[in-house]
């Protein structure tokens, strides 16, 4: 066997171990709560998850509906791609739109214009109104350090907070998603997987993910070292200079504040290999609110935050 | 040989345990750039002229005020052999809980001493858990080894104490390795370090990428905690009737003659399903759906087992808790045990004995089980269940503690007398 064949066949023994996590998960969540409910933005990650939860309840229909926090800054291909998900399997969307809550008051725009930090308020109202007790994220622990020490199976507080100190150990593949009325459980099946496990695992199932992954042709202006789409809303400001570029997008968040990078990736073998050969993490690349502080994400994950 | 290794550290506060992990993602090339920069700039800010790569696992804020790690951290990274999934457990005494953690899915342990001190309280401490946990396999790194000028006879004595301790707890020679490395420097992490001549073995990254793993549960009787049952009475499937779960040990073909426990229901094994087809064989680690010939009430909780070895049924057990909590344990306790995809109430009816990890000797009837104490306890359940002994069938023969009053996690379970695992003869 020769070293690539070895590297293929260690890399799908993965891949098969992290699926059979991730539906095991899932199976777990459907068997002790009354109203999970799935995080759908239309993202790769969360286009993953969903993928997994059809496998592992197949032939029988996800039983979970899915919520999506719609910042209202969101990329139309995103948007209809979601759209198209949902119809193809005959899912059931809550959409928290940002918007309603800035209208009524319950929010106020920030000066810069950036709304990812807004979603926390309308997703806690949404899973209270709707009584949701397990919410799947597409979280990673490779994402971000104070990710990193996330478990499973997250505990949340009435207040919808997450408490470092307080998580419960977790043990074996025995998850315990006890909670009391009003705390709810923010549960991750991917947590194991890598950025390269994400893309590996979609080449093989041919998963279909929103075209903005892949390489295009984008009017961009350059912004804290980041490529931003041209957009209605956020820029170019003045002095900014809007450029066509052939780029693709490493994440999918709020347009205002997701780079894109400069790449000609326009399969998933291409960007598979981009990936591979990348010296940036996907976050540090292409994401401004992650730059906010040392400390950004664990703030907001402490606040309530995916 | 598995292609992926799940692996934790242990060790004591300043070892240098965040360090080693950084170093052995640095030196993977699973640190990129920005990570490195964000690890650089923080290192300025704290007037130091190297980077600290433990800033590259710390991330919560008061763990790097403080410059200690208090929750296991999982870390990623692979090589063209391996991937690894990494559980970095932190050495503070009031956290040693978060070793259970980490150790109970591990295959390996690293644990950490510092060659200036050899082996302390804490390695022995996490020695025993890791024996009670069944890891297989232990590396003790003797890190710092450029702070005692790479002394072959300082580190001979530490590797042959630790032996000595390692083998009171039933591993054999085999199953441990110890590994003079400085984390600091990069002293044979991943490259062969020139200040060793003396050493000849492997470097750690080397022997992660090539130490046998115990092999999967394959040979073990089949054991198949039903999860969910999925009937999608769809007009495509209007009878299909499968049990979902993943395969806690042993393997599964169409036609094995199984029992449905605890009520003990015989039958026949019609089909291993999965969305991408059905399958001949399934084996251990794998989340299948199982259909039967016969139509049986079978519900979440029920195990599937092999018929013709099936585990045993009961409703009292004596068993091993890792307490978690710092709600201590009495006699007499009422709690929930978590078993599978079965939680029961349970009564902890005897507190029979406490292991003490420091004299390795067993101390008999404490009145109480206290936060990181391990005890054996004789428990009864509301309901019988069928369980195995964790040295035999460790998926099946472990449980959660759970309180009944507010959810919390307060012991890791484990069925049988481990205690003799810990080759600490009953004494006074």
């Amino acid at each position: 066997m020769t070293t690539l064949e070895a590297a293929t066949d260690a890399a799908r023994d993965n891949l098969i171990a992290l699926e059979s996590e991730a539906v095991h998960i899932f199976r777990e969540v459907a068997g002790e709560f009354d109203r999970p409910v799935i995080l759908f933005s239309g993202g790769k990650d969360s286009t993953l998850l969903l993928h997994l939860a059809i496998k592992a309840f197949w032939p029988a229909p996800v039983p979970f509906p899915l919520l999506h926090v719609d910042t209202g800054h969101n990329f139309e291909e995103v948007i209809d791609f979601r759209d198209r998900v949902v119809e193809k399997y005959g899912l059931r969307l809550v959409v928290a739109h940002v918007q309603d809550w800035i209208d009524d008051g319950r929010l106020v725009e920030r000066p810069d214009g950036t709304r990812n930090p807004l979603q926390t308020q309308p997703l806690l109202d949404t899973i209270a109104e709707h009584k949701f007790d397990a919410v799947f994220g597409g979280g990673r622990r490779d994402e971000e350090r104070a990710r990193a020490k996330e478990r499973i199976f997250s505990l949340r507080n009435a207040f919808g907070q997450w408490d470092p100190r307080r998580q419960r150990p977790e043990l074996w593949n025995l998850y315990n998603g006890r909670h009391r009325p009003g705390e709810h459980v923010r549960v991750f099946p991917l947590s194991n997987w890598t950025e390269a496990d994400v893309w590996n695992y979609i080449a093989r199932e041919g998963v279909d993910l929103p075209s903005i992954y892949y390489a295009h042709k984008r009017k961009v202006y350059r912004r804290d070292g980041m490529w931003l789409t041209e957009g209605p809303w956020g820029g170019p400001r003045e002095g900014e200079k809007v450029e066509e570029l052939t780029v693709r997008y490493r994440t999918v968040g709020d347009g205002s504040c997701t780079g894109a990078v400069e790449s000609t990736a326009s399969t998933v073998e291409d960007v598979i290999a981009e990936v591979q050969a990348s010296r940036l993490t996907e976050r540090g690349a292409t994401r401004a609110d992650d730059r906010l502080s040392e400390a950004a994400m664990e703030d907001r994950k402490r606040e309530g935050y995916f | 040989m598995s292609s992926l290794l799940r692996l934790a550290t242990a060790g004591s506060v300043d070892d240098g345990k965040s360090t080693l992990v950084g170093r052995l993602l640095y030196d993977t090339k699973s640190v990129l750039a920005d990570q490195l920069d964000a690890v650089q700039r923080a290192s300025v800010d704290r007037g130091l002229s190297t980077p600290d790569l433990s800033l590259l696992v710390d991330g919560l804020r008061s763990e790097r005020e403080q410059g200690i790690t208090i929750d296991v951290a999982y870390r990623y990274f692979a090589t063209p052999k391996r991937s690894f999934v990494l559980a970095d457990t932190p050495g503070h005494v009031q956290y040693t809980r978060n070793t259970v953690t980490g150790a109970s899915t591990a295959q390996l342990a690293v644990l950490l001493v510092d060659a200036r001190k050899g082996v302390v309280e804490q390695t022995r401490r996490h020695a025993a858990v890791l024996a009670l946990l069944g890891v297989p396999r232990l590396v003790l790194a003797v890190n710092k080894v450029d702070l005692i000028g790479y002394d072959e006879a300082a580190f001979t004595v530490i590797a042959k104490e630790f032996a000595a301790h390692a083998s009171s707890l039933g591993y054999s020679e085999g199953s441990v390795l110890a590994i003079p490395v400085s984390a600091l420097v990069g002293d044979n992490v991943a490259t062969r370090s020139e200040n060793t001549p003396w050493y000849t073995g492997p470097t750690l990254l080397e022997h992660l990428e090539n130490v046998p793993v115990a092999p999967d549960p394959h040979e073990a009787p089949f054991r198949f905690p039903v999860q969910y049952v999925i009937r999608p009475r769809t007009p495509e499937y209007p009878d299909y009737r499968g049990y979902a779960g993943q395969i806690a040990a042993g393997t599964v073909r169409p036609g094995d003659e199984v029992v449905v426990l605890p009520r003990g229901l015989r039958t026949t094994v019609e089909r291993v399903d999965t969305p991408d087809g059905q399958l001949e064989e399934a084996g251990a680690g794998s989340s299948v759906t199982v259909l039967l010939a016969d139509d049986l009430d079978i519900a979440r909780g029920d195990l599937i087992a092999s018929a013709a070895d099936r585990p045993e049924v009961t409703d009292a057990f004596t068993a091993a808790l890792c307490w978690l909590s710092t709600k201590s344990l009495q006699p007499g306790a009422r709690v929930l045990v978590k078993h599978g995809a079965r939680t029961v109430q349970a009564m902890v009816e005897e507190l029979n004995s406490r292991f003490d990890e420091q004299a390795l000797s067993i101390v008999e009837g404490p009145d109480s089980l206290e936060l990181n104490e391990i005890g054996s306890v004789k428990l009864r359940l509301s309901e019988e269940i069928p369980v195995d002994d964790y040295a035999t069938s460790a998926r099946t023969g472990a449980f959660l503690v759970i309180d009944p009053k507010d959810g919390d996690t307060l012991a890791a379970g484990l069925v049988g007398e481990r205690f003799s695992a810990l080759g600490g003869s009953e004494q006074e």
